[in-house]
């Protein structure tokens, strides 16, 4: 698209993407209190909360990834890896804190494997972390096969499900808005932030400028691999259950909620807070739906309809406007190989 | 006298404001090379792409064979019997030469099937007849450009074309390339097309053409027989011009020597070389687009690897550097290409402008929004960039892009600031204005290395002129001897002066 | 076969088959075969290379499709879901309808899948949503829609007519009726990808798609193709998953998205497109299943499996990235006597 239409379609982004997902937040509340009387209690709010606490925190990193132009499919495989290192290590009696460092460091260990391949080797990301996700995965069976582990010390699973006291609010999920914080914090006001949006938008003219793109890459995929071992642990607490298998396909869900969230596919755009909503967003449908006895099923169809619909949309608004401004629809050219398959 | 295959008449074209063809007349006979020289900016490649059908003309005729047509799209001028072979082919690399040649257009067989045996048959017989030892089934990744150039040609002439116009074609061959290449230009004159050769190298087009057209400012200076005119005479209509009043240099004295490179050497870009910058001194690098000017900045820069040779600037020696380090050690660089290169498109002008100094306006990792906003308000205000600072920079005009970048540049207060090409595309008040800019910095102390192609600049801005041709350094001209003249013929690779009674020497003689 | 390199000489035929990544994979099968064999001597008995064929030939079928897909650039990652739900369809049919034709549930299958395929066609095509992400999209929707519409329930074997059954396990010659058709297909295949204008006009799109546009290809046309052949072809595997399993539930052919794609890749089809044949990718994905039978003879625990895979798809895209960029620095040089 020209250059004209896709500023359009940004600027329709950032104005009114997070507006857009606010009221549709505030539509699914109210529909939700409106199809079933029991969707306003905390108990169910504690319940929906919690659901989607791995998922949410594997995107908040995996955001500034997608912003800086690069994917990492392999979050859910860390995930399932460090719950297996968890689990064997619980096994074999190693205290709590150690394993769970141990657990965090493999996780950034993992995104430092990514991070080497994709930007020493320049290979495309997308590919890398296909195959990452395979070899992760993997890992996870070989350290722990079929077992599952499910014997782990009182305090730790407590933490799992409990709550924070006198509220309804999940720990893992007050978890989860520390983290989101602390991201929006880096994205939105630190010097990381900036140039991650100037090495998305224009990598060449980051280079130019003296940002340290390939570092900062690396370090990106790094934290991805330490915040899914840190999701990992949370599912494992959460569940009292360390299986090889744990979140097969929550990267799937992670990536539709950014883009759902806004951030852009070729990258250089979108806000923490976008992706916060857009995670509400489904998290409520989720529920909804799940109250309503409607099967879960339905809700992977209107995951899948919202991710579409995220990128549809404001490209059907943008081509609308250009058409009434007369100004030339261009054929889309080739743009972005930094993100290969970006059609 | 045949009749011309194509024929412009008294073309106009203006894009925007900009008048860029003011009445060119050309004429191309079959059989006959012309060629089409002018220094940037003469119109040239306007002129090319009207032929080629990517524009159509404001006023004027374009005639084929004598009838009156309007190129309205490039399949409409292949068809017409025109093609252009442009500097960088752009080929299917994965694809072999017969595919690349026939692309959409495969031969087919009485069942439907694409007929490889003639599809081969016929690349391999246009090899033979332009004496290229490339085979059909070849595959071009891995070619060399000239290897590419021939792809194309044959392309070419399975169009039928009539008309063959090569854009600066020997840009990117070697001797024996080019040597090649113009015993395929004979080749292809015997066949009866007319050639267009657009090119900036004086001894090659006196090779071989048989006439000239000169274009400066977008009309025709010049044009002819080729033995009628000399390489001075051509170099002189190319140049002679009133200069425009464009702020001068004011007179500073120099200081201390701030930017020292001695026999930098980059593979297959540039060699030998070597000069200083001085503080409060304006060094132009001058030479024809392609001569490997911007590669060297880039080297300086640390973009780009060097392969030999010292950068130092003040006591600091930068080695296998990156631009971070550069920047630290004081260096500025405004590129070439400000939208790839030089500002985030979508991007604030903002954000854009204080890019460069996050380090700067930073505490503990966080940046102090404040200070942003001072920083960017303050530099862009120095640039007389009114507004603005919250737009993204696609909606700014050109001139008003270049500023925020300079702004950018200038917020890290480099001790040398190299700029490339820091008025292209830029209007005519936002020139002087970068200008005036450039001198002012100079006179509080900045050492400024100015890559240029517009030679008004150069004689006007620069206290000295280094000149490079084809990866050299070929001259280096004081203020006072930097006349265009000079300048353009060290520029076409001549050494000395352009008055001294040298035989032109001509590096390539084809088969005649 | 004679390769030129950059001085015009000619490389000796076995140089340029070494090179071929065809013939390094059927190398790699027959070492990996003959090896695993000297350790385990059933390795190559008729039964379990009967077992082999059936379970290659839907992975084979599948990543003729991909093939054409990544050619040009493009992912589909939908047609696990394609492929589950056809094959419960054509389930769904036999039982509903008692003496319909085998002939009729495949082409029906073929059809459902040709129009599933069409969606994503629509939105990459016209609607610009990147590949990545349409394929996404659909993967989860057809897969919930799948769910939804199986509800709990399965197809049995007992209700699938045996003639239909029999294509799933019997063999013709020796070789399993699956085998036969998608040797068939890769045939078809093969000659489409070379023999004619739209299959060349594939590796152009993946080549360079801005040169494409200029030659004339109608790049929109040629991606929706792909897309529609992607779902035909998944459609028509999902009837025969139908076939050589008997039992379909709703989680039928549920994450082999990513083992095609490997399959695809590993076979020499570059992620970045305009390189590649069929022929490649299906030994592509006979590698990959001789791999994991081997590891299952030779004892090793399922579970490195996984991981193996992964590596080896690491493995393609880094000889691919090398050898792609060994040519682009040769074309990065200006001026030949500096």
């Amino acid at each position: 698209m020209t250059e004209r239409q896709s500023t359009t379609r940004r600027l329709v982004r950032r104005v009114s993407w997070e507006v857009i997902l606010a009221l549709l937040l505030l539509l699914a509340i109210a529909g939700g209190g409106v199809i079933n009387s029991e969707f306003l209690t905390t108990d169910n709010w504690s319940n929906l909360l919690a659901n989607f606490v791995e998922i949410a925190l594997m995107a908040l990193p995996l955001s500034l990834i997608v912003i800086a132009g690069e994917i990492d499919l392999s979050v859910a495989s860390i995930l399932g890896l460090s719950s297996s290192l968890l689990g064997v290590l619980c096994q074999t009696k190693v205290p709590m804190p150690l394993a769970i460092i141990l657990c965090l460091l493999l996780g950034a260990l993992c995104g430092l494997l990514n991070g080497f391949l994709i930007v020493r080797f320049r290979l495309p990301s997308l590919a890398v972390t296909i195959g990452t996700l395979a070899v992760f995965r993997g890992f996870a069976f070989i350290l722990l096969g079929d077992q599952a582990v499910a014997d782990f010390p009182p305090e730790y699973s407590a933490f799992g499900i409990g709550v924070i006291p006198y509220t309804f609010i999940p720990q893992p999920f007050a978890l989860f808005l520390i983290l989101a914080i602390v991201f929006w914090v880096i994205l939105h006001r630190s010097t990381v932030g900036r140039s991650l949006y100037a090495i998305g938008g224009n990598p060449t003219a980051a280079l130019f400028s003296g940002i340290q793109l390939y570092r900062l890459k690396v370090l990106l995929f790094s934290c991805s691999g330490a915040v899914s071992a840190l999701a990992g642990i949370v599912y494992t607490f959460r569940f009292s259950s360390a299986r090889a298998d744990n979140g097969t396909g929550f990267e799937l869900s992670a990536i539709a909620a950014v883009f759902l969230g806004g951030v852009a596919v070729q990258g250089g755009s979108g806000t923490i807070t976008g992706v916060v909503f857009s995670l509400l967003l489904i998290g409520i449908v989720n529920n909804v739906l799940t109250l309503a006895d409607v099967a879960n099923e339905i809700l992977r169809i209107v995951t899948g309809t919202l991710l579409i619909a995220s990128i549809l949309v404001p490209n059907l608004i943008a081509s609308a406007r250009a058409r009434l401004g007369s100004i030339q629809l261009r054929r889309r050219t080739v743009q972005n190989d930094h993100l290969p398959l970006a059609g | 006298m045949s009749t011309p295959t194509i024929e412009l008449v008294d073309i106009r074209k203006a894009f925007g404001s900009t008048n860029v063809l003011d009445g060119v007349s050309l004429s191309l006979r079959p059989g006959e090379v012309h060629s089409l020289v002018g220094e940037n900016g003469a119109g040239k490649s306007t002129l090319v792409k009207i032929m080629a059908g990517v524009h159509l003309p404001d006023g004027g005729i374009v005639k084929v064979n004598g009838r009156d047509i309007f190129l309205r799209s490039t399949a409409q001028a292949q068809q017409a019997g025109v093609s252009v072979i442009y500097q960088e082919p752009s080929l299917f690399r994965d694809l072999s030469v017969a595919e690349n040649v026939f692309m959409h257009r495969q031969p087919k067989t009485a069942y439907g099937w694409i007929d490889y045996a003639a599809m081969h048959r016929s690349v391999a017989e246009h090899l033979k007849q332009l004496g290229v030892s490339l085979r059909p089934d070849d595959p071009v990744l891995g070619l060399s450009i000239a290897d590419q150039q021939m792809v194309e040609i044959i392309k070419a002439l399975t169009f039928e074309a009539k008309v063959l116009i090569m854009d600066e074609p020997t840009a990117a061959l070697s001797v024996e390339e080019v040597k090649r290449l113009f015993q395929v230009v004979e080749r292809l004159r015997f066949k009866g097309v007319a050639l267009l050769f657009v090119s900036h190298r004086l001894e090659e087009v006196f090779a071989i053409s048989h006439h000239i057209t000169i274009m400066r400012d977008g009309k025709v200076v010049g044009s002819g027989a080729i033995a009628d005119w000399t390489t001075q005479e051509v170099i002189r209509k190319m140049v002679g011009r009133s200069l425009d009043a464009l702020y001068p240099k004011e007179k500073v004295d120099l200081g201390d020597v701030v930017l020292r490179v001695r026999d930098l050497r980059r593979s297959g870009a540039f060699r030998d070389i070597s000069f200083d910058v001085r503080r409060g001194e304006i060094v132009a690098l001058a030479g024809l687009v392609g001569a490997g000017r911007s590669e060297v900045a880039r080297s300086i820069f640390g973009i780009d690897p060097l392969n030999g040779g010292v950068v130092a600037i003040g006591e600091t020696t930068l080695t296998n550097h990156t631009p971070q380090i550069a920047i630290k050690a004081g260096i500025g660089f405004v590129p070439e290409d400000r939208q790839q290169q030089g500002l985030v498109m979508e991007m604030t002008t903002l954000r854009n402008a204080t890019l460069t100094v996050l380090r700067q306006l930073q505490h503990f990792g966080l940046v102090s929004r404040r200070k942003e906003r001072a920083t960017a308000a303050s530099w862009t205000k120095r640039m007389q960039l009114k507004g603005h600072i919250d737009e993204p920079a696609n909606v700014l005009s050109g001139g008003n892009q270049q500023k925020v970048v300079l702004a950018k540049w200038l917020a890290t207060q480099p001790k040398l600031l190299i700029v490339d090409e820091p008025t292209r595309g830029v209007d005519v008040g936002a020139k002087s204005e970068v200008h005036r800019t450039l001198s002012q910095l100079a006179k509080e102390g900045m050492a400024i290395l100015m890559i240029s192609s517009e030679l008004p600049e150069v004689i006007g801005m620069a206290d000295r002129v280094l000149v490079m041709h084809e990866g050299k350094l070929t001259a280096e001209l004081s203020r006072s001897e930097a006349t265009e003249e000079n300048i353009m013929f060290a520029a076409t690779g001549h050494k000395g002066r352009i008055g001294d009674n040298l035989k032109t020497e001509s590096a390539v003689r084809p088969a005649r | 076969m004679n390769q030129p390199n950059n001085n015009g000489e000619r490389t000796p035929w076995f140089r340029a088959l070494v090179r071929s990544r065809e013939s390094t994979l059927v190398l790699l099968i027959v070492t990996l075969a003959v090896t695993t064999d000297l350790l385990n001597p059933r390795f190559l008995s008729p039964q379990s290379l009967k077992d082999l064929m059936l379970n290659v030939s839907i992975m084979a079928l599948l990543v003729l499709g991909q093939t054409i897909i990544i050619l040009m650039r493009q992912i589909d990652l939908s047609i696990s879901s394609i492929v589950g739900i056809t094959a419960f369809l054509s389930g769904t049919l036999f039982v509903s309808h008692p003496g319909i034709s085998d002939l009729v549930v495949i082409l029906i299958a073929v059809a459902s899948g040709l129009a599933l395929g069409a969606v994503n066609a629509a939105l990459v095509a016209w609607g610009n949503i990147p590949a990545l992400i349409t394929t996404l999209g659909t993967l989860y929707i057809f897969r919930g829609a799948d769910y939804a519409w199986v509800h709990g329930r399965q197809v049995n074997a007992v209700n699938i007519p045996t003639s239909f059954l029999a294509i799933g396990t019997s063999s013709f010659l020796g070789i399993p009726w699956l085998t036969w058709i998608v040797l068939a297909l890769l045939l078809v295949f093969s000659v489409g990808l070379r023999q004619y204008r739209t299959g060349r006009e594939f590796y152009a799109i993946g080549s360079n798609r801005a040169a494409a546009i200029l030659a004339g290809i109608n790049v929109g046309r040629q991606i929706a193709i792909g897309f529609l052949i992607s779902g035909a072809i998944a459609g028509l595997a999902g009837a025969l998953w139908l076939a050589r399993f008997g039992t379909v539930d709703a989680t039928a052919a549920e994450g082999i998205e990513l083992t095609v794609i490997t399959s695809t890749v590993v076979g020499g089809v570059a992620i970045t497109g305009g390189v590649g044949s069929v022929l490649g990718a299906v030994l592509g994905a006979l590698l990959l299943s001789v791999f994991n039978s081997a590891l299952v003879f030779l004892r090793v625990p399922s579970f490195w499996q996984q991981a193996f895979q992964g590596a080896m798809l690491l493995l393609a895209i880094a000889v691919d990235a090398f050898l792609a960029h060994r040519h682009a620095l040769r074309s990065r040089v200006r001026w030949s006597h500096v």
